[in-house]
């Protein structure tokens, strides 16, 4: 209900311009995976799926933004059903022993995004780790790879958002009504060899090159 | 409402979906008749924008019929989605934001306000004095002087075409004339129905005859023959509906022109943002026709023109 409602009021804020590349497999379990510009990102991303789809999936969100207060937590865990990854910006230990709590973190994010795809759900992820300026897309962390070795049986959608930092920029609380565009394209996966930077760079230039199509100049 | 009851009113309303209905008669009539593709997808786009025009009549015919209220909550609703069209168009930069916050939910808000509460004082003057003083200096205030000027115009612009001129037209309903109070509402259809009916016909024309564009490098559609046609058409129709308006015969007609001329000229400048920025329309909102603001931006223009002709010699 109230999921259904937020998801409605994202769709009008944002004048809901939805493409899909390939129309969407039924049943099949995906992981999205997107640049990363603004808050509403994962927002955007659910609320334009189909409602059946919706309820089978999860956005990968940071913890330390989604638990910091009560209505937070509450919209992260019964509304969105997100998985919150900790990723320990607050640490004070210093050289070896902050790079090797990094990666167990790393390593314990990516057995909760696994453990998730294994009870048969769907991700939302930002392979960017953080957001960008909206114009240039970063390079993408290892996750996605992880993901793609630990379950070979999920599609790989790439998802192009643009105009949402526009919407809602870093750092601001009330969004504007920018018509926001959303682009899914056709899915991608792990190819028979292929090293783990190919795959995150290609990952990304599928994200990169995913623009929405404009009409042609003429009327 | 006494409207409703009001015979001016069933007419005038009466009148607008018959037309419609003949319209979509001969559109189903084209329909079969049309052979070649390129012929088909011409009908298929002009049966897609009747249709949606019996929406849009629905929704403009039930604003009048509530009187004032109606009529302006539809019309501040669609300066609200105009400007969201314009400004998705326009580069905005992060900078902006909060300037545009302001835009949205203060000033669209509070220029309607102004037409409900006919404060014509501050309605006048509210977007072009202190609305063009606030925005630079938010953005000043904000800090980023990167195109300064140009994002402070920009946005500025926007408001006053999506808001400021969008809302003369229901600020018709505060016109006070004498001999004509209570019937306010029915200037308000008549700008709207010229205007559009202008926009129709000189497209009808411009498909039936149209061989030299006016302006070929901003809208190859738009022809003289077109125009001529569908300003002569247009005005004729004007003219002819003078009994439900103040005027007289002769005084509608020149209402009528100016409107269909002024309209005709805010097309063109709205066809060169497009062009400039590489896109066909404005928006997808309205089937077969594209944005909001491809839909009003001839009424952009003739509202606040007719407007003040009305207000200066009514």
């Amino acid at each position: 209900m109230i999921a259904a409602l937020i998801a409605g009021f994202a769709r009008v804020l944002t004048g809901g311009s939805v493409r899909w590349v390939e129309d969407p497999s039924p049943g099949r379990q995906r992981v999205y995976f997107a640049n990363h510009t603004s808050h509403a990102d994962f927002v955007a991303i659910w609320a334009a799926l189909p409602p059946e789809q919706r309820r089978r999936t999860r956005p990968v969100a940071a913890a330390e933004y989604w638990k910091r207060n009560a209505l937070r937590r509450y919209l992260a865990k019964r509304v969105f059903r997100a998985v919150l990854i900790d990723r320990g910006n607050g640490g004070t230990t210093a050289g070896v022993d902050a790079a090797e709590s990094a990666s167990r973190r790393g390593r314990e994010a990516i057995e909760q995004m696994v453990s998730v795809l294994r009870e048969g759900e769907s991700l939302i992820i930002f392979p960017e780790g953080t957001r960008g300026d909206g114009v240039e897309t970063a390079p993408f962390k290892s996750g996605l790879y992880h993901l793609a070795v630990a379950a070979a049986e999920a599609e790989l959608i790439p998802v192009r958002l643009e105009n949402l930092n526009r919407v809602l920029p870093k750092g601001e609380l009330i969004p504007v009504p920018v018509v926001a565009r959303l682009t899914f394209g056709a899915p991608i996966s792990l190819a028979a060899g292929e090293t783990r930077d190919a795959l995150l760079e290609r990952a990304r230039e599928s994200v990169v090159t995913l623009r929405h199509t404009q009409g042609p100049p003429a009327r | 409402m006494s409207a409703l009851s009001d015979p001016v009113y069933q007419q005038l309303l009466g009148g607008v979906f018959g037309a419609l209905a003949f319209g979509t008669v001969v559109g189903q009539l084209l329909k079969r008749r049309a052979r070649s593709d390129s012929a088909r997808a011409t009908v298929a786009n002009m049966n897609q924008r009747i249709g949606a025009w019996w929406v849009m009549c629905a929704v403009f015919g039930v604003a009048l019929l509530t009187g004032g209220l109606g009529s302006i909550a539809l019309f501040a609703l669609l300066s609200l989605l105009a400007l969201r069209e314009l400004i998705t168009l326009i580069e905005s930069s992060r900078a902006d934001h909060r300037a545009l916050v302001i835009a949205f939910f203060i000033v669209t808000p509070a220029q309607y306000v102004l037409v409900a509460t006919q404060w014509y004082g501050l309605f006048a003057i509210l977007i072009p004095v202190y609305v063009f003083l606030l925005i630079p200096a938010v953005l000043a205030i904000i800090g980023d002087t990167n195109d300064f000027l140009r994002r402070t115009a920009m946005i500025q612009w926007a408001l006053m075409i999506c808001v400021y001129a969008v809302s003369h037209a229901p600020a018709l309903l505060l016109l006070d004339i004498p001999g004509y109070s209570g019937r306010e509402a029915l200037l308000l259809f008549f700008l709207a129905l010229v205007v559009q009916l202008s926009d129709v016909l000189q497209y009808v024309w411009g498909k039936l005859l149209g061989r030299h564009p006016i302006a070929p490098r901003v809208s190859p559609n738009k022809t003289w023959e077109g125009f001529v046609g569908g300003a002569v058409c247009a005005t004729l129709a004007g003219t002819a509906l003078y009994w439900a308006t103040p005027f007289s015969p002769v005084e509608a007609a020149a209402m009528s022109l100016t409107i269909v001329v002024v309209g005709f000229l805010g097309g063109l400048v709205m066809a060169a943002i497009k062009r400039d920025r590489g896109v066909k329309d404005y928006g997808a909102l309205i089937p077969g026709h594209g944005g909001v603001l491809d839909r009003i931006d001839s009424l952009t223009f003739a509202a606040p023109v007719f407007f003040h002709l009305t207000r200066y010699f009514f």
